[in-house]
């Protein structure tokens, strides 16, 4: 088979396995109760009145934390081809990625000495 | 393909119901025992209950988003279960790109879960939700970055073929195997939030997490998601470390069934034995001690590829104990320090302000 089969073969996987969770939803509209009430449609807030909204402002750490994702994972990405021609590439790739993956290590030490892994 | 779709759901149920039967064993429970033998009809009698639920929408919640999540957050999950060989040939998509294919499926679960905290409108699924995401992309890097050994050493990304490597020796036996299979099962269990890193949803601090304002079927279907991850997640490791269809005596994919089997047991044993992280201790462990070990994990797996015979395995070993000692000795030593900093910093208010 080739890759392109292959592809086209997840692409309708994609569409059939949508049936899945839509099935029982379906399935559910018919069967399920509806007795909506205001309260009822309130957001859960343990049995409190709601207040304020929940659409707010979170902490700059979340940010932080996914910039330190994108250039890991960035990295990992550039890492995969290597490790597939890694026995051919010999000592010559494995310098070349030492010197990169060392570079990054060293911008991992700076984020860390300056308490950008600490959560507070 | 219609037999995965057929399958895949009923392992899920059934996962439930061991899932179950275990953790009540654990805690000197029967669990599950009234509906049929054994309880075995448990898992249709709880989807017959999930359908006949009312379906509640909170107000001011963006309809599209609390809609689409639930549906979205199955389909990779299925996914997965294409991707894994099951046999020789077993396998319904033989990519050659595989396990790239299966780590960026495997990551489409954030956005699901993102849109379902978002789209609730509620508190605690937002903040549920953004614990998600940032443990998820915290453990993402380790995991990614352990796989990586395994094309390495392989010298290919198809999953059918990294089995075909493993024929003389598996790669858990090797000591970058046994320390890629450890960083990607601790990983693993992040990425699917079971215990101990099951924050997202940690009942008692944000009451379900970013399904709290979820009931009846889609409800249902962000356990689906959760279980057939786990299983997917149990079946890769036991592709890439354990051998995959290979055994002694029993046909391929009973050792292949075996090992998944075993996995999933391991993740339900962990559940039912450990606490819960802080969420502190989970971002730091991720950032600071699984990173790096990874890292050197990808130079072990080259040391012993480059030196031959067993001194390029020693060095492996050697490169990996000891900067776990150093990383774990890192980690724990910066605690006090930290506290120290905090405690001088609240003095310090309380003395200006009075």
């Amino acid at each position: 088979m080739s890759d392109r089969l292959i592809y086209l073969f997840l692409g309708l996987f994609g569409l059939a396995a949508l049936v899945v969770p839509l099935l029982p939803i379906v399935l559910a509209r018919f069967i399920a109760p509806k007795r909506p009430g205001t309260v009822k449609r309130q957001p859960y807030e343990c049995g409190m009145e709601v207040e304020g909204d929940a659409w707010v402002k979170f902490r700059i750490q979340y940010y932080l934390f996914a910039i330190l994702f994108v250039i890991f994972d960035v990295e990992a990405l550039f890492l995969f081809p290597w490790a597939v021609v890694f026995k051919q590439a010999g000592p010559a790739g494995l310098w070349a990625i030492g010197i990169f993956i060392g570079v990054l290590m060293l911008g991992w030490v700076y984020a860390w000495q300056e308490g950008a892994l600490e959560w507070e | 393909m219609a037999l995965i779709l057929a399958a895949a759901p009923v392992c899920m149920m059934y996962l439930t119901w061991l899932e179950r039967k275990v953790i009540a064993r654990i805690q000197d429970r029967v669990g599950p025992n009234r509906v049929g033998p054994y309880g075995l009809l448990q898992p249709l009698a709880d989807g017959i209950k999930m359908l006949t639920k009312e379906d509640l929408v909170p107000e001011g919640a963006d309809r599209l988003c609390h809609f689409l999540a639930p549906v979205l957050i199955v389909v990779p999950a299925l996914f997965l279960f294409t991707l894994l060989p099951f046999g020789p040939g077993w396998v319904a998509a033989p990519l050659k790109t595989g396990l790239l294919f299966f780590v960026a499926i495997g990551s489409l679960g954030t956005l699901p879960i993102f849109m379902a905290g978002w789209g609730s409108r509620n508190k605690f699924s937002l903040l549920g939700a953004v614990r998600t995401a940032a443990q998820l992309i915290a453990y993402e890097v380790p995991l990614v970055l352990s796989l990586a050994v395994v094309p390495m050493i392989a010298g290919t990304l198809n999953l059918e073929q990294i089995v075909w490597a493993q024929q003389g020796r598996w790669f858990i036996f090797t000591p970058w195997g046994a320390a890629g299979f450890l960083i990607l099962f601790t990983a693993g269990l992040a990425e699917v939030n079971r215990t101990p890193f099951d924050l997202p949803e940690a009942e008692s601090e944000i009451v379900a997490g970013f399904h709290t304002e979820y009931s009846g079927m889609k409800f249902a279907l962000f356990y689906m998601a959760e279980f057939l991850s786990t299983l997917a997640l149990a079946g890769l490791a036991s592709v890439l470390f354990l051998g995959g269809w290979w055994g002694p005596l029993l046909p391929g994919f009973l050792w292949m069934g075996i090992k998944t089997f075993l996995l999933v047991c391991v993740m339900i044993w962990i559940r039912g034995t450990f606490p819960r992280f802080r969420i502190d201790q989970l971002m730091e462990f991720a950032w600071k001690v699984l990173l790096p070990l990874s890292m050197i994990n990808l130079m072990a797996a080259a040391c012993s590829a480059m030196i031959p015979g067993i001194a390029g395995d020693l060095a492996a070993l050697a490169l990996l104990a000891g900067t776990f000692l150093i990383t774990t000795q890192l980690w724990l030593i910066a605690k006090p320090q930290l506290t120290k900093k905090w405690s001088s910093r609240i003095v310090e208010q309380t003395w200006d302000s009075s």
